[in-house]
């Protein structure tokens, strides 16, 4: 049936003033990979009889979305997605303050998280950065295995690494502030420019270097390991590496949008989402990252967390506007100039 | 049949619209209501409740106030009835309450909103209202419109375009949707571009943003990258030029060759615009990548080393060529059909070589097609974004930097707005290109006077290359598709070959149940979505398309100019920005449709339209004027005309329309990805998630069942909508010219 639904408002308004009894609801913002979005959905419902409603996006698309729908939000929870734009969405405004009986089960990361943007997201996995390589056109181009940051700087690495462009993707952008605090600001830009003669591609979107990996048409992409993993687990001939210098991390996030229609559920599902159980759920969906509550499991083939060697990420300097902007002015201006 | 157009009785097209605009005001709900169709509310307290009540009854409780002005151009509408249509008084009566209930609801509308006032001066002037309203439902949608329709019969009734009602309201109807669904999201958006960090209004941000060196840099000259809006416009110049002449080279081989597979080859010039976007992308990267099967093969029997060749321009322009050639030939196979043999036959009884004519008379008068087909193959490079997204490389284009500026890791919507200006600047100055070099010339060729010739057959020299591009080109599109069929029915494409039906099953299984069929597949909410929503916005698209083709091929009115610019707007922006447009202006009231199907058929038919309009500009403009004017010396009225002898004539540039909305619909991406909800999901958005996901061969075999269904479509819509008999020795005996 073509059903018509042009205003949710007045149908809110209307359970308001009629008292006619009807189903809770929740809108969810979801921007994890489709299947764990579908699973967490459907596995909320039934534990609690709300019904979900659910779209999935990319972090950034999400981010934008909740930005124009801004003064008549549509949506109750954002769950999933890098921590940088819900950061973002915090320091504006857009999300909602909110304090979780669950979070004496969190491991300190995700409550630090919730702290930087005044209890107005929370960390609910995180997944540590990385690169992968693919084995064959390794051994076809006769190179070495590289095993830290300085390895793909190397001239024999020419036009065989790959990443993200920080201006379009939350991933590199991590990256680059990575970089930042492992060498400090110019040791950091002076790794980016030696790397930049070695990139043959910025792809527009972060996973895109370690799938073009996945497929041969790159030697190495620099990605978060969880997605180098499902890379591999998928059956493509990816090796992932951690970096022996160290390497930065991001935190996926979860936040309720301010003036969410539907608060006492998106609290619900908040609290739900943070436990043992719900977080479980990523086991089922091949989600490599490491969950949140210490409680919950992480599967044996994701990168393991107590060997790689992470750097103390300030979430709170690097997730600001205005450092990101001037990080991103610098790089397009000193690195992405230089000729390859 | 004929209308009644007496000059006593009060014209019944009048009484309608005046009694539809009471029963907005009386009957229907005056707010928009969730799930309208259930009917629900006729019984849950309708029509007293609040949020189910008419404007009357929302009146005559005290409630919403600022409604009862309204009531003042209803009634007035009512002094027009019984009155002579030449009276003054009519018209004035007419104009004034169309005019009021218009402006009137549009001034309530913007005015009053979901937190009362929405302007700080209104607060100040008349103090904080304790009231608000959401967005408008059907009730006030009707009523607009018949105050739309009370005002375009005014202006009729005093002799605007000869006193035309159905051109006058035709143009009004357009002029007022294309205004809400094109002008006002965009003018939205693009204020983005003038607006500081801090909120307030500056042209210096502007300025700042629009002379950047990563815009408009040269640096390709000397060896280093050149700015954004130069790759652009050189890619889009080339692809429009290369889909021109290959649309060309099909349409003159399926009508002017002795080529025997015609049927095979239109089929193939169609694929691969009913192909979902990545597919044809992921498919040249396994055939030409750095890994792919054809450089490969290379490496090992040539010992070339292989290079990433494709990603960039190459790669791109490969892509878009393949998706685009098919729109250059669905414009082009009309007019090289329409082109009359008569004055070929003419040439060539005087002695004319089969080349002189083929040079001197078919190519000249193939003119509009032509400019319309490179026109549409600029534009739809300079907006498409899928296929730069995957093959682009470091060539980066101005669509994908649009998108990347919104939702990428800079959040600026400023700089997205400057960037879709500079998109819009060029496709306008394609547009104004194209009209430069048509001219004042006439292209008619199809007139009443019988014309009964056969096309020639193309010169030889020219039959022998064009058959043998043709062949080339269509080989080497069966073989990207061979490869993305194949891509569907194996384990892991590219790297596991094993054949498997897997992929199919875990998209479309179902299960019969005594209830029914269960339609168990992961990918059937979404298929079904799709083909609702392409299935309704294709005929309103062919529709809105049509009438605007027609009125400006066939009327003269003030603003055609306008008018023209106005319908060709929303496909010169990239979709990125119309979905971030329409959620900006349709997300609050007075038009409050975010998360509905609606709004995704809005974008659909405000998107596709002007390629309606193209093929119908460029059909009808062949059409002679003698034919109209003979039917209306003959005393039927302007609709009839449109009706008997204008849409008859235009079966090819319907079908184009129809075929181009449907298939649009179906397989467009970037507005789409904005506007999807949870309820509304398009099969598009839900494949970029298989393929984000690594599910390429879930995403194929989703692709490859939507390429079937959409040519089931098509073949279904030529079917019902038939092809134009233009009366010709040899192919049909009878004659409805």
């Amino acid at each position: 049936m073509n059903s018509y639904k042009m205003m949710l408002g007045a149908a809110a308004l209307a359970i308001g003033s009629t008292g006619a009894a009807q189903a809770e609801k929740l809108t969810l913002y979801c921007s994890a990979q489709e299947d764990w979005c579908q699973l967490m959905a459907n596995s909320f419902q039934d534990a609690t009889g709300v019904e979900v409603a659910m779209t999935r996006k990319s972090s950034g698309e999400t981010f934008a979305q909740i930005k124009a729908e801004s003064s008549n939000p549509k949506g109750d929870v954002w769950w999933g997605g890098t921590g940088d734009p819900h950061l973002q969405a915090a320091e504006e405004g857009l999300t909602a303050e909110y304090i979780s009986p669950m979070r004496d089960q969190l491991h300190p990361w995700a409550i630090s998280q919730a702290e930087s943007a005044g209890n107005k997201t929370i960390g609910i996995y995180s997944g540590a950065l990385g690169y992968g390589f693919n084995t064959e056109l390794l051994a076809a181009n006769n190179l070495p295995e590289p095993t830290s940051w300085a390895d793909l700087t190397k001239p024999e690495f020419k036009g065989h690494v790959q990443m993200a462009n920080p201006n379009s993707s939350g991933t590199a952008y991590t990256t680059l502030a990575t970089m930042m605090q492992l060498f400090g600001e110019d040791g950091g830009f002076d790794y980016m420019k030696s790397l930049h003669a070695n990139i043959n591609q910025y792809t527009k979107s972060g996973s895109a270097p370690i799938k073009a990996a996945g497929r041969g048409e790159t030697t190495v992409g620099i990605v978060f390991m969880h997605d180098a993993v499902k890379q591999a687990v998928a059956g493509f001939p990816i090796t992932v590496v951690a970096p022996a210098e160290g390497t930065g991390f991001e935190i996926g996030s979860m936040s309720i949008i301010d003036g969410a229609r539907n608060m006492d559920e998106a609290k619900q599902f908040y609290d739900w989402a943070l436990s043992a159980d719900a977080q479980n759920l990523a086991l089922r969906v091949n989600a490599f990252q490491v969950p949140s509550n210490m409680g919950a499991e992480t599967s044996d083939a994701a990168p393991d967390m107590s060997a790689i060697k992470l750097i103390d990420y300030d979430f709170k300097t690097y997730g600001s506007s205005e450092t990101r902007k001037r990080l991103l002015k610098k790089w397009d201006d000193d690195v992405s100039t230089l000729p390859q | 049949m004929r209308q009644l157009t007496s000059e006593r009785t009060t014209h019944p097209v009048l009484i309608f619209w005046i009694i539809v605009g009471w029963a907005g005001f009386l009957l229907l709900p005056w707010y928009g209501i969730e799930d309208f169709f259930t009917f629900e509310w006729l019984i849950d307290g309708y029509p007293f409740d609040e949020d189910y009540a008419p404007a009357g009854f929302l009146i005559a409780q005290g409630e919403k106030l600022w409604l009862a002005p309204l009531i003042i151009p209803l009634v007035l509408s009512l002094f027009a009835l019984g009155k002579p249509k030449t009276h003054p008084a009519f018209s004035r009566f007419l104009i004034l309450a169309g005019a009021l209930g218009f402006g009137w609801l549009i001034i309530q509308g913007f005015a009053i909103g979901i937190r009362g006032f929405n302007a700080d001066w209104l607060r100040a002037l008349f103090g904080d209202l304790d009231d608000r309203q959401f967005g408008m439902g059907y009730g006030a949608l009707i009523c607009a419109a018949s105050f739309l329709f009370l005002f375009t019969q005014g202006i009729a009734a005093r002799g605007a375009i000869n006193g035309d009602v159905f051109v006058v309201s035709s143009i009004g109807g357009i002029v007022v949707i294309v205004t809400a669904f094109v002008f006002f999201p965009i003018a939205k958006m693009l204020t983005a571009a003038f607006i500081t960090e801090d909120g307030g209004y500056s042209a210096e941000v502007f300025a700042s943003k629009f002379f950047d060196d990563r815009l408009w840099g040269l640096g390709c000259l000397s060896g280093a990258r050149c700015g954004v809006a130069w790759n652009s416009l050189f890619l889009a110049v080339l692809v429009g030029l290369i889909t021109t002449v290959l649309g060309l080279i099909f349409a003159l081989v399926v009508t002017r060759s002795g080529f025997r597979h015609k049927r095979a080859l239109r089929a193939l010039t169609v694929l691969p615009i009913i192909t979902p976007p990545f597919v044809i992308g992921l498919a040249l990267i396994l055939l030409f990548g750095l890994s792919g099967s054809v450089t490969v093969f290379f490496a090992d029997v040539i010992g070339i080393q292989p290079t990433r060749w494709l990603y960039g321009l190459p790669g791109v322009l490969i892509a878009q060529t393949l998706a685009f050639t098919p729109i250059a030939f669905l414009v082009l196979i009309g007019v090289v059909e329409g082109v009359s043999p008569s004055m070929e036959e003419a040439a060539q009884t005087l002695r004319a070589s089969k080349w002189q004519v083929f040079k001197t008379i078919s190519l000249p008068l193939m003119r509009p097609g032509l400019a319309n087909a490179f026109l549409l193959g600029f534009i739809e490079s300079m907006a498409d974004f899928g296929n730069p997204l995957v093959l682009g490389g470091n060539f980066d284009v101005l669509s994908t930097e649009i998108f990347f500026a919104i939702v990428g890791a800079q959040y600026d919507q400023g700089k997205a707005a400057v960037l879709a200006m500079v998109l819009l600047c060029f496709t306008l100055g394609a547009f104004y290109a194209q009209r430069f070099w048509l001219g004042k010339k006439s292209y008619t060729t199809v007139s009443g006077k019988g014309d009964s010739g056969v096309h020639p057959q193309m010169p030889r020299a020219l039959s022998i290359p064009v058959l043998a591009l043709a062949m080339l080109w269509a080989v080497f599109t069966m073989v990207v598709y061979a490869m993305i069929f194949y891509g569907s029915v194996v384990e892991l494409w590219g790297v596991n070959n094993t054949l498997t039906f897997k992929h199919y099953v875990t998209a479309f299984s179902f299960r019969i149940e005594e209830a029914g069929i269960r339609w168990s597949g992961a990918a059937w909410d979404s298929f079904w979505t799709t083909l609702k929503i392409a299935a309704t916005a294709a005929p309103l698209t062919a529709i809105v398309g049509l009438i605007t083709a027609y009125l400006l091929t066939r009327q003269t009115f003030a603003g055609k100019n306008a008018f023209e610019f106005g319908t060709m707007l929303s496909f010169a922006i990239p979709g990125t920005v119309i979905g971030v447009s329409y959620i900006l202006a349709f997300n609050v009231p007075p038009i409050e449709i975010t998360g509905t199907g609606i709004i995704l058929v809005v974008s659909f038919i405000f998107r596709n339209m002007p390629v309606g309009v193209r093929a119908g500009i460029a059909s009808m403009s062949q059409l002679d004027k003698s034919l109209d004017e003979s039917s209306l010396t003959l005393g039927a009225n302007s609709w009839q005309t449109f009706r008997r002898i204008i849409l008859p004539l235009l079966r090819p540039a319907i079908l184009a329309a129809l075929v181009y909305s449907f298939v649009r619909a179906m397989t467009a991406i970037s507005a789409v990805i904005f506007l999807v909800s949870a309820e509304y999901d398009m099969a598009t958005s839900y494949i970029i998630g298989r393929v984000e996901n690594n599910d390429y061969g879930l995403a194929i075999a989703y692709s490859t069942t939507l390429i079937f269904v959409m040519l089931a479509a098509v073949g279904a819509m030529q079917l019902i909508v038939g092809r134009t008999e233009i009366g010709r020795r040899m192919s049909q005996s009878r004659t409805n010219v």
